[in-house]
């Protein structure tokens, strides 16, 4: 049943078939097709020419540009390195305060450690490098380990409770939960320190406090409450809290003790761009404390 | 619509049931403790509630209606409706999924609700549950109209369509359990995968069967393209999904490639699903439909056999393409690179093949939302098309690779082409299938074509935007040779694009769910009309017109 018929807007003929009302034009295919079909064949058969491409038994055809990707990376690593290799050995060499010192290496440093503290410290740390809820604000002007230079550099070395060997060891107590402190001390303690930033307590309760806090908590933190650095054991009397200053949470830490965790970059950031993110470090801190 | 079904075929549904409830018994008793064994439950509670469907009906009297003359079209209108069911879930999921991005609380803080195991559920939800039935139901249809034959029996059908359903619910039930090989939109284990292998094979068999039995002399294109979609899928399902289970009592196993071997298998499938899944079944779609409600004839027949002899040879070589400047050997990536390029002619020539065919139907197109969904479904073809040739190119996909301008791309395909082309079919097929005059509301096709057309396009332009300013920012360095930006501060650049294409989405949802009320109401509102010429037979007259019994 083949009744070819004419289509009065085209002109063309059916094929002959019709399925359901269905029919279809014998109409020829556009030259445009058959143009683009050429070209992109042509160009196809241009890059197996010049690029690897086809598969033989044991190797592959190389192509007459000799490309192959992974010298490709190779180049451009080499390149990379060798844009930055000038400047990023001299902050490997020179001291701190050396490098504060040349205003073309501090613009370099400018330049990088944005980014630098972007990818590898953000995550915790905040973009803002704020903190947050157990992790410590870098824009403060407290330090847990001290914020000269070489304790910044070092503490980035080696991190804090990490899997390095010499790495930053800092815990503090679980004195609930180990049972050194019963419930109702621990409330007490917890006005007394937060009565060192500055809240008001009944005066009983601060004396009883007092005396807790000196047999349990001064060997650490220093008798004023003030910490210390040698140890990582945070100033209590100035207002910022790493896991927060409330009653709750307060009572939480001494109940369950604190322990916080900091990745050593030995293996992970050259000495440069750690060198790199102390400077930062650094300005960003003075720069909030002004 | 049990009722159908003679005596000997719902015996033969009772036992495919009852086994299933067995398997399902059986794998909630090995897996126990396991996802496998609440798929068990799953598996059965699935058989065990088509078992007391089939078997409440089985003493009910043989179906009189001569069946030889008319069509069976029971499967396609439950497919249809499940379409419309799975479009809701899975766009509605898509926007949820979008908004976590934008929003990242919106995940709850419970497990199942983050982002790794919902987008799955969205991706596998929108691609298969609703691309999938919708492939199937109108397949049923087409098989049976351009072959002016009858499907052989009633039960495969019913088996074909159920059993892809079952394999949809342990897949995205499995997802939220985390469940997944991690294949992507191949992340079922290996018993659903199984599964699958089995329905497949019997929607192989039974299209032959129905072909086979043709009373055309010739096949029509649309039927190249739902087989090719048929055969190439199975293929690549079973090629991709080569896995050893860790155990037979538990949902893990250990895929059969390794390294790069294994990521080429996987965009082999996956670049091939796009091809195969969501282009060659739905050009299938477009063939008849487009035509149909035109009422032209196709523009040119040498022009599809161009169109689909390209696509079918090219597409394949193509799946390198994911992987450039990766692990993959130079030569395979040139390969990918060289051959979607060539694709590109051919796919524009499917494109042009259906625009041209409305060369004298366009004032329908300007009248008809319905025609309009499938123009505008024909020109996201082609765009996508075009931007997926361009981005296989090595140095331009150096810079979209890994960035949004990607998600961007496949949502151009998924929502402007996949999406559109179906829901235009839903609408021309749905008064057909139910013996209707017209859908209930003409103005609610209008408002979800608006709805679509503007959703999609407000999510394509923010995914551009955010894809090409995110590999921009990646590439940026400053005078000293380093990274101006951080990953977070290109974070913080896409964030209102995000909003953007939440909103986009948004809108493709509400479009989908008028949809589904619109299908609703006229199936439940509007009054019955008797058919034109829709039996097989080769007679002009209407005698005999026996329409399905409802």
């Amino acid at each position: 049943m083949s009744v070819k018929e004419r289509d009065p807007l085209t002109g063309h003929q059916t094929t002959g078939h019709e399925w359901n009302g269905i029919t279809e034009l014998n109409t020829r295919v556009p030259r445009a097709v058959w143009f683009f079909v050429i070209v992109t064949h042509v160009w196809a058969l241009v890059v197996w020419f010049l690029m690897p491409t086809w598969p033989l038994i044991t190797t592959y055809t190389k192509g007459l540009l000799g490309t192959d990707q992974r010298e490709e990376v190779e180049e451009d690593i080499a390149v990379a390195n060798a844009v930055r290799s000038d400047w990023a050995s001299r902050i490997a060499e020179l001291a701190v305060e050396g490098i504060r010192a040349d205003p073309a290496l501090m613009a370099r440093v400018n330049d990088t450690a944005h980014a630098l503290f972007g990818d590898n410290c953000a995550g915790c740390h905040g973009s803002d490098a704020a903190g947050g809820p157990g992790f410590p604000s870098l824009i403060d002007d407290a330090w847990l380990w001290g914020g000269e230079a070489d304790t910044i550099m070092e503490t980035l070395r080696v991190g804090i409770n990490a899997t390095h060997p010499d790495t930053r060891y800092a815990q503090m107590l679980a004195f609930g939960e180990q049972g050194i402190l019963p419930r109702e001390d621990i409330r007490i303690v917890v006005d007394y320190v937060q009565s060192l930033s500055g809240t008001e307590a009944p005066a009983d309760r601060l004396a009883a406090g007092a005396e807790i806090f000196v047999n349990n908590c001064a060997s650490c933190h220093g008798e004023n409450g003030t910490g210390m650095t040698d140890l990582g054991a945070p100033n209590l009397t100035d207002d910022f809290w790493i896991y927060g200053g409330d009653d709750e949470a307060m009572f939480e830490t001494i109940w369950g003790g604190r322990q916080g965790w900091m990745p050593a970059w030995e293996d992970r950031l050259t000495v440069a761009d750690r060198k790199i993110l102390t400077i930062y470090l650094q300005d960003i801190a003075r720069e909030t404390a002004q | 619509m049990m009722s159908n079904l003679t005596g000997a075929e719902r015996g033969t549904a009772m036992i495919i049931t009852g086994a299933g409830v067995l398997v399902g018994l059986a794998m909630a008793a090995v897996g126990h403790g396991d996802p496998m064994g609440t798929h068990g439950w799953i598996v059965l509670a699935f058989s065990a509630l088509l078992f007391f469907f089939v078997g409440d009906k089985v003493y009910d009297p043989e179906p009189a209606e001569d069946r030889a003359a008319s069509y069976y079209d029971d499967p396609t209108k439950v497919g249809i409706v499940i379409a419309l069911a799975w479009a809701v879930v899975g766009m509605g999921m898509g926007v949820w999924v979008a908004s976590q991005l934008a929003w990242p609380d919106l995940r709850f803080d419970a497990a199942w609700s983050s982002f790794g195991r919902i987008r799955p559920v969205h991706t596998s939800g929108v691609i298969f549950g609703f691309g999938g039935n919708a492939l199937i139901a109108t397949s049923f249809h087409i098989m049976q109209r351009t072959s002016r034959a009858r499907m052989p029996d009633q039960v495969t059908p019913w088996f074909v369509l159920l059993g892809f359903n079952l394999f949809c619910i342990v897949a995205a039930s499995g997802y939220l359990m985390g469940v997944t090989q991690s294949k992507e939109y191949a992340e079922p284990e290996w018993y659903a995968d199984l599964w699958l292998v089995v329905v497949w094979v019997a929607y192989f068999v039974l299209y032959i069967r129905t072909l086979a039995r043709r009373n055309e002399p010739h096949i029509y294109v649309a039927n190249w393209y739902y087989l090719a979609f048929i055969l190439v899928v199975a293929v690549l399902h079973i090629v991709n999904n080569l896995a050893v289970p860790a155990s037979l009592t538990g949902a893990k196993s250990y895929s059969a490639f390794a390294g790069v071997q294994d990521a080429m298998t996987q965009w082999w499938y996956g670049h091939n699903a796009v091809a195969f899944f969501l282009t060659s079944g739905f050009l299938g779609m477009l063939y008849y439909f487009l035509p149909k409600r035109a009422k032209r004839p196709i523009y040119s027949y040498r022009l599809s056999i161009l169109s689909f002899w390209g696509i079918v040879f090219f597409y394949i070589w193509a799946g390198s393409h994911h992987l450039h400047y990766t692990a993959l050997p130079h030569w395979v990536q040139t390969l990918g690179m060289t051959f979607s390029v060539m694709l590109l002619v051919p796919s524009w020539a499917s494109a042009g093949n259906a625009l041209m065919t409305l060369n004298g139907a366009w004032h329908k197109v300007r009248d008809d939302a319905t025609l309009r969904f499938m123009m505008v479904a024909a020109v996201f073809y082609g765009l996508s098309t075009f931007e997926g040739s361009f981005m296989a190119i090595r140095p331009v996909n150096g810079l979209s690779h890994y960035t949004d301008w990607t998600v961007g791309h496949v949502h151009a395909g998924a929502m402007g082409w996949v999406a559109l082309i179906s829901f235009g079919s839903i609408y021309a097929l749905a008064p057909v299938l139910w013996r209707r005059e017209t859908m209930y509301s003409w103005k609610a096709v209008e408002w979800h074509f608006w709805l679509a057309l503007a959703g999609t396009v407000i999510y394509v332009f923010a995914m551009w935007n955010s894809g090409i300013t995110q590999g921009l920012m990646w590439r940026t360095y400053t005078e000293s040779g380093t990274l101006a930006y951080s990953f977070t501060d290109t974070l913080v650049a896409m964030h209102p694009y995000y909003i953007a294409r939440a909103f986009g989405g948004l809108l493709f949802l509400i479009g989908a769910c008028i949809g589904a009320w619109n299908v609703a109401m006229t199936i439940r509102r509007m009054p019955s009309e008797t058919p034109e010429l829709d039996y097989p037979t080769s007679s002009e007259s209407r005698e005999p017109a026996v329409p399905a019994a409802e």
